[in-house]
């Protein structure tokens, strides 16, 4: 899950690293008042969940009441799209926080490293740039330092790292207080990620976060109850629904519904769909050991989606039981009217007791395929035919 | 042979009496594997269908000669079951369990390498030497022995290309299924160089997905390391771009991440990369049948 930037920093703060003061509106109005109570000049900035904000025109500098009402116009309610294309990402909230003289720009962030089972602590002097850039070109540049999973992480440590990267002999003990926090961020606070660019020095030699952008383990929210509220303001309705339901649903943009059993059959079941020539209109794992009621949700999830024509069921059953399954179509199909063909491969656990169940509901509308790449293409034949 | 679970493992399965403890470890147990006791704390002295309960791990060892241990225990409590199975004597530990937080299996993956265990998982459907053993929740009638070993981040996938393999009338050495979670115990270079020293094992397939640079280490290492034809399988091609929120990731791996970068990594190191889990079993059984 990843957390907009001034609720990252609202986690900065929590574990001492400083951070501008600053509040957060969704109203011009209440952006304008904001302004006004933090002073000028201050910063506009859209809350949005990608990078490449400033360039997009998402983050203003105010100097006045009048140029704060004109940027949180701007500002609230543009798309902004991504520097690779994603999105676009509507703005609903701006944070607004007090103006900072800035002496120096640097990176600092704290990432789990996959492949080194370590977390892994990368600080430069050249920040308030494209970072990726900077270790592609200057890749000396950029000090990398793992930290040793088995003891704290020291002051001592940190302050070896940012003194290898370069960065002001004043600002080296602050700088090292806040890798320290950021390490203490992934710890206690279960984030993956943590990226601050740029870690600013101030006029009066402060060292503050003047960006964040944080990744919380989605698997740890039982015990972070205030990011567990976080996560529950999804913006999408399917996905918001399919949350609730506890299931992991992705809208796309075609008209084939899917629904398989493993994130790993779900993608390869996205990927043979496309090549038999369709266009999936979204990922949804119903998870391992799927019961009849996860399957009911689902489909409703799926088929909220007004796009969709046609629904492909790929179960291949370890913990998940194709009985189950088989139960859940037929509950569903009697509960909710589908109205477009239901394409189901059921193979693995307690199969034949879940093709048994199915042939002897005998549901309108219900295609059985044996094989997953035939069940793909029946899928796109009838997905096409229907719309 | 086979690699991991085989005639000598003797499983001990944590969470044996609850509801799918119960219906997995039995039915490992109808399968062959030397089913020898649950673990279930304050549930000690009770049997589920006289395989005997004890409250702890190591008693599971010292009183029953447990030497596999396999986890079946809910997620917030998953990673203590592991640690407590990695302190208790047991050589291996296979972790069903889904949902654990990637940092508790930071300092878990560290411990299990301290002490020497071999873990599987978390987050993984377990390990089946067909004719053997099986440990986890893979469903063994889709498989039949023979010289392919099968190592997989996914479950169900992995099932959906044993079973292709099995139409295509071969079999396996072992079906391992790493798991996909970002932090496992052991990754497809573990259980790539178990295969290669496998007399069993004549061909491998490898079953990755998208994220992380596992795929991209393991090609690697196939270069340098696997004189076994290798056979792959990726997942994602078609999976939504993730918003890219940092950066860091992608300096630390030098890899988008993306299947097709996984595919060109292999490629470029000589293995053959199948376009769908059909495709793959094919060019493996056609490559065995050489």
């Amino acid at each position: 899950m990843d957390l907009l930037e001034y609720q990252g920093k609202q986690l900065f703060a929590k574990h001492g690293i400083a951070v501008p003061s600053g509040e957060v509106a969704s109203t011009v109005d209440d952006a304008v008042a904001t302004a006004e109570k933090i002073g000028f000049p201050c910063a506009i900035k859209a809350q949005v969940l990608i990078g490449g904000r400033g360039k997009a025109g998402g983050i203003k500098i105010a100097q006045n009441v009048e140029e704060a009402r004109a940027h949180a116009d701007a500002i609230l309610g543009m798309d902004i799209i991504g520097p690779h294309g994603e999105g676009p990402f509507r703005v609903d909230q701006v944070w607004i926080e007090g103006g900072s003289e800035i002496a120096a720009e640097y990176y600092a962030s704290v990432i789990l490293d996959r492949g080194e089972k370590k977390l892994l602590a990368m600080v430069s002097a050249k920040g308030g740039m494209d970072i990726e850039a900077v270790a592609a070109e200057d890749p000396e540049a950029l000090v990398k330092r793992h930290i040793d999973p088995t003891s704290e992480f020291s002051a001592a440590a940190a302050r070896s790292i940012v003194a290898d990267a370069g960065l002001a002999e004043d600002a080296l003990d602050a700088a090292a207080e806040v890798l320290v926090g950021l390490a203490e961020v992934a710890r206690e606070e279960d984030a993956t990620l943590i990226e601050v660019n740029p870690l600013i020095v101030t006029a009066g030699r402060d060292v503050v976060a003047l960006d964040s952008k944080v990744t919380i383990d989605g698997n740890s929210l039982f015990r972070h109850q205030d990011l567990a509220e976080i996560a529950d303001t999804v913006e999408d309705p399917q996905e918001q629904m399919a949350k609730e339901k506890g299931l992991t649903y992705v809208k796309l943009d075609g008209n084939v519904g899917i629904l398989a059993n493993g994130a790993g059959l779900c993608m390869s079941t996205l990927d043979v769909v496309a090549q038999a020539g369709g266009a999936p209109a979204n990922f949804l794992d119903a998870g391992g050991g799927s019961k009849a009621e996860a399957i009911v949700n689902a489909l409703e999830v799926i088929k909220s989606d007004a796009k969709v024509t046609a629904i492909l069921f790929n179960i291949f059953g370890g913990i998940t039981r194709c009985d189950e399954i088989a139960n859940g179509i037929v509950t569903a199909s009697r509960q909710i009217d589908l109205g477009v063909p239901l394409v189901v491969r059921l193979d693995g656990t307690n199969s034949e007791e879940g093709l048994r169940i199915l042939a002897e509901a005998d549901l309108p509308n219900l295609h059985q395929e044996k094989t997953m790449l035939d069940a793909a293409r029946r899928v796109v034949e009838l997905a096409g035919s229907a719309s | 042979m086979s690699i991991i679970v085989g005639e000598k493992t003797k499983l001990a399965v944590s969470g044996l009496t609850g509801r799918e403890g119960s219906f997995h470890g039995l039915r490992n147990k109808a399968y062959g594997t030397d089913l020898v006791a649950g673990v279930t704390p304050g549930k000690g002295g009770q049997d589920v269908e006289g395989v005997p309960v004890f409250d702890t791990i190591k008693e599971a060892v010292d009183e029953a000669g447990a030497n596999t241990s396999m986890i079946f225990v809910p997620a917030r409590f998953a990673a203590a079951a592991i640690d407590e199975a990695i302190d208790s004597g047991v050589e291996t530990v296979i972790a069903i369990t889904e949902g654990i937080p990637v940092l508790d299996m930071l300092s878990t993956y560290w411990k299990a390498k301290e002490k020497g265990v071999r873990l599987i998982g978390p987050n993984c459907p377990g390990v089946l030497s067909p004719g053997k053993a099986n440990v986890g929740i893979i469903p063994a009638q889709f498989f039949d022995p023979g010289p392919i070993g099968v190592v997989s981040k996914s479950g169900t996938l992995t099932y959906q290309i044993g079973n292709e393999l099995k139409q295509a009338g071969t079999g396996n050495s072992s079906i391992v299924g790493i798991g996909g979670d970002p932090i496992v115990g052991s990754d497809f270079i573990d259980i790539l160089k178990l295969y290669e020293a496998d007399p069993e094992t004549e061909l491998i397939v490898m079953v990755g997905e998208i994220g992380g640079d596992a795929e991209e280490r393991a090609a690697e290492f196939i270069a340098a390391e696997v004189s076994k034809p290798v056979v792959a399988y990726i997942a994602g091609f078609t999976a939504p771009p993730g918003k890219q929120m940092g950066h860091a990731g992608a300096i630390i791996s030098g890899s988008s991440g993306t299947a097709q970068a996984k595919k060109d990594a292999l490629e470029a190191k000589g293995v053959r990369v199948g376009e769908s889990p059909t495709e793959t079993a094919a060019i493996a059984a056609e490559m065995l049948r050489g």
